[in-house]
C-alpha cells in the first residue's frame, strides 16, 4: 500500500510505464477501423442473379474491364429488388428480366432508355417421378393446370422478382389463383433462385425457373427439366442506364460506355461464346 | 454424409493452394470484422464504463436498452444502414453504400451493444473491488475509468471475441449494405450465402469450415497471449 502511495505521488494515480502501454493499446485501437478503408471505383451495375450466378458476368467483365478500363462491380438481387434500388439512385446500369416494369421505370423517368440484350427461356422442373405427369402436358397452361389439379407441390419465388412476376402472369393466363393454395401445395419461399432450388429438391416440389440458372445449379439431386419449348416462356433481359437527371451522381458516361458494348458486336459475340455445361445459356438478341 | 468429407477436402485444398480469391476474401472478412471490433470499442467501452460507474439520470434505461440492442437482428440493421447509406437517403451524398466502410458501419452497430452490455458488467464486478483504494487516493472520475479499462483487460478481451465473434459470422447486414460484390465486398459470410444459392454446397460448407478455422486461430492466438500477459502483470499490478 505504501508503494502504491509513493508510486501515485510521484507520477500520478497511473504510474509512467502504464500509462505508456495504454497509449499504445488506445492508439491500436482507434487504428483498427482504417484497415477496411477502400474506395468503389468504375460502375455499379443492379443486376437479376440468373446472370450473376451462372457465372457470365466473370466471362464478360474481364473482357470490357480490358477495354475501357472500366471497373463494373456487380450487386444481383432479383429484379424487383434490383428495380427498386435503382430508382433509389443506388446503382449506374439496370440489367433485369421484367420488361413491362422495365418500361415503366423508363417511362416514370428513372431511367434514360431501355435496349433488348439478350434471352433464353424458362424451364418447368420437378421430381423425377413427376406426380402431375407434366411431360404429357400439350402447352405450359395445361402443365399448370395439371399441378393445380394434382395439388402436387409447387415452389415458387414469392419474392417479386422476373422469374415470379413471369410465374404469376402463367398462372393469371391459366385462370388458376395459386394463392388460394398457399401453404397448402402451393410454396413461396421468399428467395431467390438457388434457394428455392435447394427448397423445391429438398421437398420433392415443381418449380419455375430460367434455363441459365437451372443448367449451372449444381444441387439437382432428383429434379430434372419437365416442360420446356413454349412461346410464353420466352425469357428476355433488358439494359437500362439510370438516369442522371434524376440522380446527377450516376457515372452516365462510363454506364453509357457499358451498355454500348454490351448491346454492341463485342459485347453481344462474348454473351454467344459464354457457355456452363457445355450449353449457351444467353442469347444476345439486341437491335443495333 | 459424404459431402461432408468432400468439403473438407475442398477446403484443405484452398488452403494448400493459397488460393488467391479466398485470400482476397478472407483478408477482406479479417479487415471488415476488426474494424467494426475496434470502434465498437471506442464507442462501447466508454459508454459501458460510464454505465457501470456513472451515477447520472436515465442510466438505467440507458442499460436496458443497450441490453435490449444485443437481440436486434443483423438484416434489420442492415436495412437501416441501407436506408441511410442509399443515394436517396440522408447520408446518400456520401457515396457509402457498396463499400467496405459501409460494412464496417453496419457491424460497428451490430456489435457495440454487445460490447457496452459485457463491458458494463465487468467493470461494474472491478470497481466495487476496487472500491476502498479509490476512495483511499483522490482520483478524477477519468483516471478511475481509465484505471478500471486497464485493470480489467484480460476480462475485457472476452469482449472483444464476443463482439467479433458476432461480427464475422453475419451475413444479413454485410449483404445489403455490401452488396456481395466480387473483388470488392465479397467477404466469407456472403461467399457462402452465394455458393449455397449456386447449389455448389460443398464449396460453401468448405468455406464454412475455413471461417471456423479462422475464428479458431483468433481465439487460440488471443488464449495464448492472455496468460502470458496476466502471469507478466501480476508483479507490476502489485507495485502499482
Amino acid at each position: 500500500m505504501y508503494q502504491r502511495f509513493a508510486q501515485a505521488k510521484a507520477d500520478g494515480p497511473i504510474s509512467r510505464p502504464v500509462l505508456w502501454r495504454m497509449l499504445v493499446t488506445g492508439v491500436l485501437l482507434a487504428g483498427l477501423p482504417f484497415l477496411a478503408l477502400a474506395d468503389r471505383a468504375g460502375i455499379v451495375i443492379q443486376s437479376t442473379t440468373s446472370t450473376a450466378n451462372s457465372g457470365l458476368y466473370d466471362h464478360l467483365l474481364p473482357l470490357f474491364e480490358k477495354a475501357h478500363d472500366i471497373k463494373v462491380n456487380v450487386v444481383a438481387v432479383g429484379t424487383g429488388q434490383a428495380i427498386r434500388n435503382a430508382a433509389r439512385g443506388d446503382g449506374d446500369v439496370l440489367l433485369v428480366h421484367a420488361e413491362s416494369d422495365e418500361k415503366e421505370f423508363v417511362r416514370d423517368g428513372w431511367g434514360v432508355r431501355r435496349f433488348d440484350l439478350m434471352f433464353n427461356d424458362f424451364v418447368l422442373v420437378g421430381p423425377a417421378s413427376d406426380p402431375a405427369s407434366l411431360s404429357e402436358a400439350e402447352n405450359v397452361r395445361d402443365a399448370l393446370v395439371r399441378i393445380s389439379r394434382e395439388k402436387a407441390l409447387f415452389a415458387s419465388r414469392g419474392d417479386d422478382s422476373g422469374t415470379h412476376k413471369k410465374e404469376l402472369a402463367l398462372w393469371d393466363a391459366a385462370g388458376i389463383d395459386p394463392s388460394d393454395a398457399s401453404r397448402d401445395w402451393y410454396r413461396e419461399t421468399g428467395s431467390g433462385m438457388g434457394a428455392t432450388l435447394n427448397i423445391a429438391v429438398g421437398m420433392g416440389a415443381y418449380c419455375l425457373t430460367d434455363r441459365a440458372t437451372w443448367i449451372s445449379f449444381a444441387n439437382k439431386r432428383g429434379l430434372k427439366v419437365l416442360y420446356e419449348d413454349d412461346p410464353p416462356l420466352f425469357n428476355q433481359y433488358g439494359i437500362i442506364l439510370i438516369n442522371p437527371k434524376r440522380h446527377p451522381h450516376v457515372n452516365a458516361l462510363a454506364g453509357q460506355k457499358f451498355i454500348d458494348w454490351m448491346i454492341g458486336k463485342e459485347g453481344q459475340r462474348a454473351i454467344a461464346s459464354f457457355r456452363s455445361g457445355g450449353q449457351q445459356l444467353f442469347f444476345p438478341n439486341a437491335s443495333p | 454424409m459424404q459431402e461432408l468429407s468432400s468439403s473438407f477436402s475442398i477446403a484443405f485444398s484452398l488452403i494448400g493452394t493459397l488460393d488467391a480469391d479466398l485470400l482476397e476474401i478472407v483478408g477482406l472478412s479479417l479487415k471488415v470484422s476488426l474494424s467494426a471490433v475496434g470502434l465498437s470499442l471506442l464507442i462501447g467501452l466508454p459508454a459501458g464504463a460510464a454505465i457501470a460507474i456513472g451515477r447520472f439520470r436515465g442510466r438505467f434505461s440507458l442499460m436496458v436498452i443497450s441490453n435490449s440492442l444485443m437481440g436486434m437482428p443483423p438484416v434489420v440493421i442492415g436495412l437501416l444502414v441501407y436506408l441511410a447509406l442509399s443515394r436517396a437517403g440522408p447520408f446518400g451524398v456520401l457515396g457509402l453504400l457498396y463499400t467496405p466502410t459501409a460494412m464496417v458501419i453496419a457491424q460497428t452497430l451490430l456489435i457495440t451493444p454487445i460490447v457496452i452490455a459485457l463491458a458494463r458488467q465487468t467493470i461494474e464486478e472491478l470497481n466495487s473491488e476496487y472500491a476502498e483504494y479509490f476512495a483511499s487516493i483522490a482520483i478524477s472520475l477519468g483516471y478511475r475509468v481509465i484505471t478500471l479499462l486497464w485493470e480489467g483487460r484480460f476480462g475485457l478481451l472476452t469482449v472483444c471475441l464476443a463482439g467479433f465473434g458476432r461480427a464475422i459470422s453475419e451475413v444479413g447486414a454485410v449483404m445489403i449494405v455490401g452488396g456481395n460484390i466480387d473483388h470488392l465486398t465479397r467477404v466469407m459470410t456472403t461467399a457462402i450465402a452465394l455458393e449455397t444459392s449456386k447449389g455448389d454446397l460443398e464449396l460453401a460448407m468448405a468455406l464454412g469450415i475455413i471461417l471456423m478455422l479462422l475464428a479458431l486461430m483468433v481465439n487460440l492466438l488471443l488464449a495464448f497471449i492472455r496468460p502470458a500477459e496476466a502471469f507478466g502483470k501480476k508483479s507490476a499490478a502489485a507495485t502499482y
